[in-house]
């Protein structure tokens, strides 16, 4: 904790900020702290503010309302040239009439630094191409576009990295490749990096804080861990991976557990794991990821009588979707460990957890919320 | 594999066979209409160049010599003029490109709603005949139009002195006449410009005016380039602005064929100068548009 201050010195605060257009929040009061030094993403739905919140670090985009600052400094009205901020953009946007490496090297240039071709050199190897310096934008396919876009941001070692779905166009073996590229330029240099994607797993394998967004607004932010085994909304659990949730009704409280009845049957809940904000109609969602459940193993929490509609083979596990008695689909997903191998379309299983990998919602959201099968992304 | 191969085979001969036909019968009414109205004219006009008028004959006809030395008495006689044509068409383009540049940068980038009606209002002039604007523009520079008015209460122009039947008068109807002319083709390059890469320079350090030198202006340089083209060929070649805005000093070449011409039926002599206006206007326009490099250009 001595480092505390000193720590403090560079970090990234957004504060209230708001940004409408018209009378439309694309951006709605959000606010959250970017330690300096961390890797950071921002995961959300298309259209839900991503691109706009970084406008507004950046200084392309004034804010309706609220407060930027980089450590003490507030930047919320900076002109963006004078912000230790660059910015890989999500269309790339290139410059058409200079070279790869003059477009690399104008950041430098603009900075006076008279010796450019080293940093260059260095930064086009990075992103392997080197060979294509003298070529112009146009004369490069999409991914290679997207490298140059991230080497002529990352050359100039900005205190603070914006990058707008900087992979977006490679294929996956480049991708992880420029992923790890990437984690290790942040960690070495101690950039502060924030990462906006679609990808899920790309989010969750490189940052230190995931941020998930929805309609303008930050829903959860933690580590990858903490999100993922403690979604604290409906839109989290089922935005991040999948989950299942069934309605149930707390029955009471005994000892640091709650007792929900769920369709007539008795699961046990952490209470540390209620994220309901409020119990007062005692009506909750209980829920519990695919992984966690066995159809074998029975454990304290069990719910009977589901029939198995469809069995799935992906590698190193089956996927089971189970009709329970009262018509919901669940999801069960079962290592191919020998286990579960006997288990055939049809059969009347028992599907068991243990009650700490249970979490408990808020009884009125909407179920699906934040599933994949978004209109938006269709 | 092999039906691949056989597709890509069968589609590359259909290529190699049909395509190139249209893009050449497409051609052809435009180079009919060369060939009649712009090659024909100019072979005519290059055999009236060298023909001489044999000994008593009537005015206005000549037979063909295969005199070259018109092309040196023509020059001689009229190298002032010519001169002057190429001065008052630089000045001309240079003022128009200074007035358009920050025209055709609001419209494209600041008009926001307005920008069509500002295009209209560019291109409004069109409207009303040459020979009109350019009579207008003799009542605006008039001893008692508002131009000289106000300049003479600033006590700029003497009480006797005034703007017309002057230099000044010829070379502001070119730069007015030909604005549109400048005008268009910048306000089409900088319309171009995707705004995104404005920010991106913006991102990485670069002020508002660095980032016009170092991005706007290189990317709006097609349209420099077809602008001034535009304005500097009509502009040294016409004789309008001079014939009604200027005096007897101020003649250009343009003037000098048009009388030869019309006046004094001198035709070999008119024709000989055309012929030098166009060779110098081509050398002129071939060494810019090499040094401007436009083929580098995206
Ligand atoms: N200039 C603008 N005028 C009006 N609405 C805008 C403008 N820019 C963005 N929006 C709206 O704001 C919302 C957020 O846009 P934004 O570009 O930030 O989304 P995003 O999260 O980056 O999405 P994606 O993942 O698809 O890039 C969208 O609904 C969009 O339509
Ligand atoms: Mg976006």
């Amino acid at each position: 904790m001595v480092d505390a201050a000193a720590s403090t010195k560079g970090d990234l605060h957004l504060t209230n900020l708001v940004k409408a257009f018209g009378d439309f929040r694309a951006v709605d009061d959000l606010s959250l702290v970017i330690p300096e030094g961390s890797f950071f993403a921002l995961l959300g739905p298309s259209g839900c503010g991503k691109t706009t919140t970084l406008r507004m670090i950046a200084g392309l985009e004034e804010p309706t309302s609220g407060k930027i600052s980089i450590g003490n400094t507030d930047i919320t009205y900076a002109k963006p040239y004078a912000r230790p901020v660059n910015t890989v953009f999500q269309n790339y946007a290139l410059f058409p009439h200079l070279s790869i490496f003059e477009n690399v090297a104008f950041g430098l240039r603009r900075r006076g630094i008279k010796d450019v071709k080293e940093a260059v050199t260095k930064v086009l190897a990075l992103v392997e191409l080197g060979h294509l310096a003298e070529r112009k934008p146009v004369q490069l396919s999409g991914g290679q576009q997207q490298r140059i876009a991230v080497a002529r941001a990352i050359v100039n070692r900005p205190a603070l990295l914006l990058l707008d779905e900087p992979l977006g166009a490679l294929d996956l073996k480049l991708r992880r490749q420029m992923q790890i590229e990437l984690k290790w330029i942040q960690t070495e240099v101690g950039l502060t990096f924030v990462h906006v994607t679609h990808d899920q797993e790309e989010a969750m394998t490189m940052a230190d804080t995931i941020a998930v967004m929805n309609e303008g607004r930050i829903e959860q932010m933690g580590s990858p861990v903490e999100l993922y085994e403690s979604p604290r909304t409906v839109f989290v659990a089922n935005f991040l991976g999948q989950s299942n949730l069934v309605k149930g009704k707390v029955e009471g409280a005994s000892g640091s557990d709650l007792q929900v009845s769920v369709h007539g049957n008795r699961i046990v809940v952490p209470s540390a794991r209620n994220f309901a904000k409020d119990n007062s109609d005692k009506s909750v969602l209980i829920g519990i990821r695919p992984e966690k459940i066995s159809i074998e193993h029975p454990e304290a929490n069990t719910l009977g009588g589901g029939v198995i509609t469809d069995i799935s083979f992906v590698g190193v596990s089956t996927q089971f979707q189970i009709q329970m008695p009262w018509g919901q689909e669940l999801s069960v997903f079962e290592q191919n460990d020998g286990g579960a191998s006997h288990l055939q379309k049809g059969d009347t299983v028992a599907l068991s957890w243990k009650p700490e990998f249970t979490f408990a919602l808020d009884g009125t959201a909407d179920v699906d919320a934040g599933t994949s099968v978004n209109p938006d992304e269709i | 594999m092999a039906f691949v191969a056989a597709i890509s085979k069968r589609s590359s001969t259909v290529r190699g066979i049909k395509r190139p036909s249209t893009p050449y019968l497409l051609l052809i009414p435009g180079l009919s209409w060369l060939a009649m109205f712009f090659i024909f004219p100019l072979f005519t006009l290059a055999s009236t160049s060298t023909q001489t008028a044999p000994e008593g004959a009537d005015t206005g006809t000549y037979v063909q010599t295969f005199r070259l030395a018109n092309y040196i008495d023509a020059f001689v006689a009229s190298r002032e003029q010519f001169l002057r044509s190429i001065i008052y068409a630089l000045i001309a383009t240079l003022l128009a490109l200074a007035i358009s540049y920050p025209l055709a940068y609001a419209i494209a980038f600041k008009s926001g709603k307005w920008k069509n009606l500002l295009l209209v209002l560019v291109v409004a002039p069109f409207f009303t005949s040459f020979l009109l604007r350019t009579i207008a523009w003799k009542q605006i520079l008039g001893n008692e139009g508002p131009v000289v008015t106000v300049l003479r209460t600033l006590h700029v122009l003497g009480p006797q002195s005034g703007l017309t039947a002057s230099a000044f008068a010829v070379v502001t109807g070119m730069t007015y006449n030909f604005l549109p002319f400048m005008t268009l083709p910048l306000y089409a390059s900088l319309e171009r410009i995707d705004p995104r890469t404005l920010e991106a320079a913006s991102d990485l350090y670069a002020n508002g005016l660095t980032t016009f030198r170092k991005v706007t202006f290189p990317l709006s340089l097609p349209g420099v380039v077809a602008g001034t083209l535009l304005t500097f060929i009509p502009a040294a070649g016409d004789y309008i602005n001079a014939t009604l805005l200027g005096n007897p000093k101020t003649k250009m070449i343009g003037n000098v064929i048009e009388s030869r011409f019309f006046e004094i039926v001198d035709y070999p002599t008119a024709a000989a100068l055309s012929f030098m206006l166009m060779a110098a206007i081509l050398i002129l326009v071939m060494a810019y548009v090499r040094r401007a490099g436009t083929d580098e250009l995206v």
